[in-house]
């Protein structure tokens, strides 16, 4: 079996099976899906079928090209991170993802004094300099001027891929 | 970097809505008025020159496994040692280093919790470092994917 916990919602074997085939990407083929659900017992409508309802129910976010920032000439890479009063921090999450530049912002535990910070955010881009000034416009267009902050720049990437969530399960089933 | 039309047209439109129908790439060739073969050709040449990652579903965090960002203080000269050691488990899909004190970052992914922090726990113990484990809580941006800007001239 594989296993079925309340922290995972792919209980079925079979929808595990497919999430496993199908994180490391589509095939580059005339019919993917097809060739997906051949490698897994599954027909073509019934890959194409979970894949709608996982889309559907928000556990896809998206599905299309993932590009490489880095490689596309996005070098300038920031994880910039806030100590924001907790009762604003939602508010405040909010209106910073509006921002376009701005590819993900996640609360996160702070841990003491050796990190203060509870809010993440990423920004790619090609220029430091630039980089740094869209940081000056989130703090002034979301009220953090006064919030301790810290940024840090990517410097080598040791991996970048898609997650692997199934191959645990799978390999206790 | 030059990108051709068909390039810039596969990595900025199709970031998000990509056809759930039996010939994905063909209704794209369709869209874009190229036969089909230019566009498998194309994100092909973009997969092998590590411009694409993949084409396929990004997965919300936390909705089919639990996952963590882990950051270690790592002195510089154990640095490549270190992160060779935490790329080869197969949870670990993202991996940085960065400018500042905690100084290694990386994302892992597993089923459970008991596994996640199983790892953690192997991590420290194998490189005698201590490591910060911060869990997502709360995500507040909608992955829609991410605009590109063309600056070649």
């Amino acid at each position: 079996m594989a296993e079925c916990t309340e922290e995972s919602t792919m209980c079925d074997p079979r929808h595990a099976l497919l999430l496993q085939s199908v994180q490391s990407g589509l095939p580059l083929v005339h019919r993917p899906y097809a060739e997906l659900g051949q490698r897994i017992g599954m027909s073509e409508t019934e890959v194409i079928g979970l894949l709608s309802e996982w889309v559907a129910a928000g556990i896809i976010k998206r599905i299309g090209v993932v590009v490489r920032h880095r490689s596309l000439g996005y070098d300038a890479n920031a994880m910039v991170v806030w100590d924001v009063p907790d009762g604003r921090i939602g508010d405040v999450g909010r209106r910073m993802s509006a921002f376009d530049f701005v590819t993900l912002c996640y609360r996160r535990p702070r841990q003491g004094d050796a990190w203060p910070y509870n809010l993440f955010c990423m920004i790619h881009g090609k220029d430091r300099a630039n980089v740094l000034a869209q940081i000056e416009l989130l703090a002034a267009s979301c009220d953090l001027t006064d919030v301790p902050r810290d940024v840090l720049f990517s410097r080598r990437c040791f991996k970048q891929r898609g997650a692997r969530y199934a191959a645990r399960a799978l390999a206790a089933s | 970097m030059r990108f051709s039309t068909l390039q810039k047209c596969l990595l900025n439109d199709y970031q998000r809505d990509f056809p759930l129908t039996p010939c994905p790439y063909e209704d794209i060739a369709d869209d874009l008025g190229v036969d089909e073969e230019a566009v498998l050709t194309t994100l092909k040449n973009m997969v092998d020159r590590r411009m694409v990652s993949r084409v396929g579903p990004v997965f919300a965090p936390n909705r089919v496994g639990v996952s963590t960002l882990a950051a270690m203080a790592v002195p510089d000269e154990r640095l490549d040692e270190v992160a060779a050691f935490i790329n080869t488990y197969p949870e670990v899909n993202h991996n940085y280093e960065r400018e500042h004190r905690f100084n290694l970052w990386f994302v892992l992914t597993s089923a459970n919790t008991s596994r996640l922090d199983d790892i953690l726990r192997q991590i420290e113990a194998t490189t005698g470092l201590p490591l910060m484990s911060l869990p997502l809580l709360d995500e507040y941006h909608i992955d829609l994917g991410f605009p590109l800007q063309w600056d070649e001239s």
